[in-house]
């Protein structure tokens, strides 16, 4: 089980890094999910798999022989609420790129590294001289 | 006591919400919050002086089961210089941000993101730690979009997706440590990797970390996201992610290694150094191709973060000191050269080094809160930049490590080089419109007086440099004796 477990968190980690090389920024979106997704499977097999075994222990019969570890559960939950909030943000903030840019290719989105009033301005000119 | 740094924010961004219209009140709270934030950081700062490391166990869950709050020297002083600058944006932001912005949630977000920060300094436990980083990056996501200029959406996206990567191999590497130690206490996880520090898993852990903080924090060849997205949004945002976000990414490398990793100095300590020399020497390459102030600030900021990742390499208690006096230090001095930046932009209107000009001629008060800070960072004595380098490179003289003193010292004249640009550009030359010589903007007194205020500090540090490098070497020693902290969490237990 933890073998196949593992084989899953890997495949995922390669098909989230796969899509977060993309242009598109919708699958990058979907990359940076499946990323959360593998690291989420990765913390859930941070303790042994058990099957059948108290999760809580009673403090008047001690410590049982076999018993399953609550607390990477606990971090998963934390990790999913806080990755749900994430992504919320990314979903709208995509959204709104779109509406300012006009474009959902990451190639095309330089306006950080080259001013764009400047092309803007040629563009004008362009349009004048016409 | 220190659970304080986390509530105030808390509690007055909550406030902040419920007088979402009225702007006077949200500003007088935003100010008042960090005014109280700083007072209770001065007196946690005199306290863990005075009495040595202070632990609050959350819910009086007894250490390694529960979260414990842990506020060694090092996390008191990085507390107490955010909150100084904090505090100064937050009057800084009065005139430094425009009104649409403060109409949409500036001021909680100031207040979430300073929780964010002051959380990731007091937490000792590693899960604690995500959470904290998740509510500063969240907080940082919203600042550095809002506005919706299309130069911030887009560094925004960037932004956004490389910390988002940072934050899975973070939690993955949390996951890891957790399979491997049982525990995420940091004392405790301490001991118990001291446990199984022969194996090579540990290493790996420690290069996931270092990965994982080294994309938030900047380093090479990590940094790419930074000069693409922080000069985007408004001067005021810039100035406070620069002094909160990347130090804060750094303070955790510098307690993962010296507190959980100390034993893996050979390998990771090698990669570190090399790192160091590359991001000190290409974030200055960086900058000197730059017109625009904000972008070659940026770039700087990638320049410094090299040095303090140097002290972290070379692994000396002196070397540790010099970095924390380095952290203290840049913070102070960028700010106010991202501030005084501002003002230069709010009087001419612009951040573009060839429109700029002829500032010194009638204004040489503001003049000189750019030069100051500014030949503070490229390292002239008297001022503070000088005596951390100086630091970093005695330590380096004692290491053997000649390779990287020598590049230190190049990176630190091509910062003057840099920053002489600025100066002649902006300051001296003639403007390329003459109507700028005439012109009178008043620049208002809420950027003068935060500005100033900073500009004496960053001059006071390295006045006080003696005293001050004393506290550092202080906060140093504890570092490089892990079983203080230790001791402190989990009690005598052990």
């Amino acid at each position: 089980m933890l073998f196949l477990m593992a084989i899953a968190a890997g495949v995922l980690f390669a098909v989230g890094i796969f899509m977060i090389l993309r242009r598109s920024m919708v699958k990058v979106l979907v990359g940076i999910l499946l990323l959360g997704y593998a690291a989420n499977l990765l913390l859930f097999n941070a303790a042994p798999l058990m099957r059948g075994v108290p999760p809580l222990i009673d403090p008047v019969m001690g410590v049982p022989a076999d018993y399953a570890d609550p607390v990477p559960q606990a971090l998963i939950l934390t990790a999913i609420v806080i990755s749900f909030g994430v992504t919320a943000f990314a979903v709208v903030l995509i959204r709104r790129v779109y509406a300012v840019t006009g474009t959902g290719d990451l190639d095309n989105m330089h306006c950080t590294d080259i001013p764009c009033e400047s092309e803007e301005i040629l563009s004008d000119l362009e349009d004048e001289i016409k | 006591m220190i659970i304080y740094p986390i509530l105030i924010p808390l509690l007055f961004a909550i406030i902040i919400v419920f007088f979402w219209e009225n702007q006077r009140v949200k500003r007088a709270l935003s100010i008042i919050s960090t005014g109280l934030l700083m007072v209770v950081n001065i007196n946690i700062f005199l306290l863990v002086y005075r009495e040595g490391i202070q632990v609050v166990q959350v819910g009086d869950w007894p250490a390694p089961f529960g979260i414990s709050l842990v506020v060694d020297l090092f996390s008191a002083i990085m507390l107490l210089t955010t909150s100084i600058v904090a505090f100064l944006l937050a009057i800084y932001s009065v005139s430094g941000i425009d009104l649409a912005r403060r109409k949409y949630g500036y001021f909680p977000l100031f207040q979430f993101l300073l929780m964010g920060v002051n959380g990731s300094l007091v937490t000792g436990d590693l899960f604690n730690l995500y959470v904290w980083f998740e509510v500063m990056l969240m907080s940082s996501f919203v600042l550095i979009a809002l506005g919706g200029e299309r130069t911030q959406i887009e560094g925004a996206v960037k932004y956004v997706i490389l910390n988002l990567l940072a934050s899975t191999l973070f939690l993955s590497a949390i996951g890891l440590t957790y399979n491997l130690a049982g525990t995420l206490n940091m004392a405790d996880l301490a001991l118990r990797l001291q446990a199984v520090q022969s194996s090579g898993q540990v290493t790996v852990i420690a290069v996931l970390f270092l990965v994982a903080f080294g994309i938030k924090s900047a380093i090479f060849p990590l940094f790419f996201w930074l000069p693409a997205s922080y000069h985007t949004p408004p001067v005021t945002v810039t100035a406070l992610f620069s002094a909160l976000l990347t130090k804060v990414g750094m303070y955790t490398l510098i307690r993962f290694f010296t507190l959980l990793f100390p034993f893996e100095s050979e390998y990771t300590h090698t990669i570190i150094l090399i790192s160091a020399g590359f991001t000190m020497l290409t974030g200055v390459l960086g900058a000197a191709s730059q017109t625009d102030i904000r972008r070659l600030l940026s770039f700087h900021i990638i320049s410094q973060i090299g040095y303090i990742f140097m002290g972290l390499g070379l692994f000396t208690e002196y070397a540790i000191a010099a970095s924390i006096y380095f952290l203290v230090h840049i913070i102070l001095a960028k700010t106010a050269l991202f501030l005084s930046a501002g003002m230069v932009e709010s009087i001419q209107g612009s951040f573009d080094l060839k429109k700029l000009g002829g500032l010194y001629k009638n204004r040489v008060g503001l003049s000189m809160l750019f030069l100051l800070p500014a030949l503070s960072v490229a390292g002239l004595p008297p001022f503070s930049g000088f005596f951390a380098k100086l630091g970093l490179i005695i330590a380096g003289l004692e290491s053997k490590q000649y390779f990287i003193i020598g590049l230190a010292l190049v990176v630190s004249l091509m910062t003057l080089f840099s920053m002489t640009k600025v100066w002649n550009e902006a300051y001296w030359k003639p403007p390329k419109d003459p109507k700028y010589l005439d012109q009178h903007n008043q620049v208002s007194v809420w950027r003068w007086v935060p500005v100033i205020i900073i500009v004496v500090l960053s001059v006071l540090l390295g006045l006080l440099a003696n005293p001050i490098f004393e506290v550092c070497q202080m906060a140093a020693a504890q570092l490089m004796d892990p079983t203080q902290y230790i001791r402190a969490v989990l009690g005598a237990v052990r």
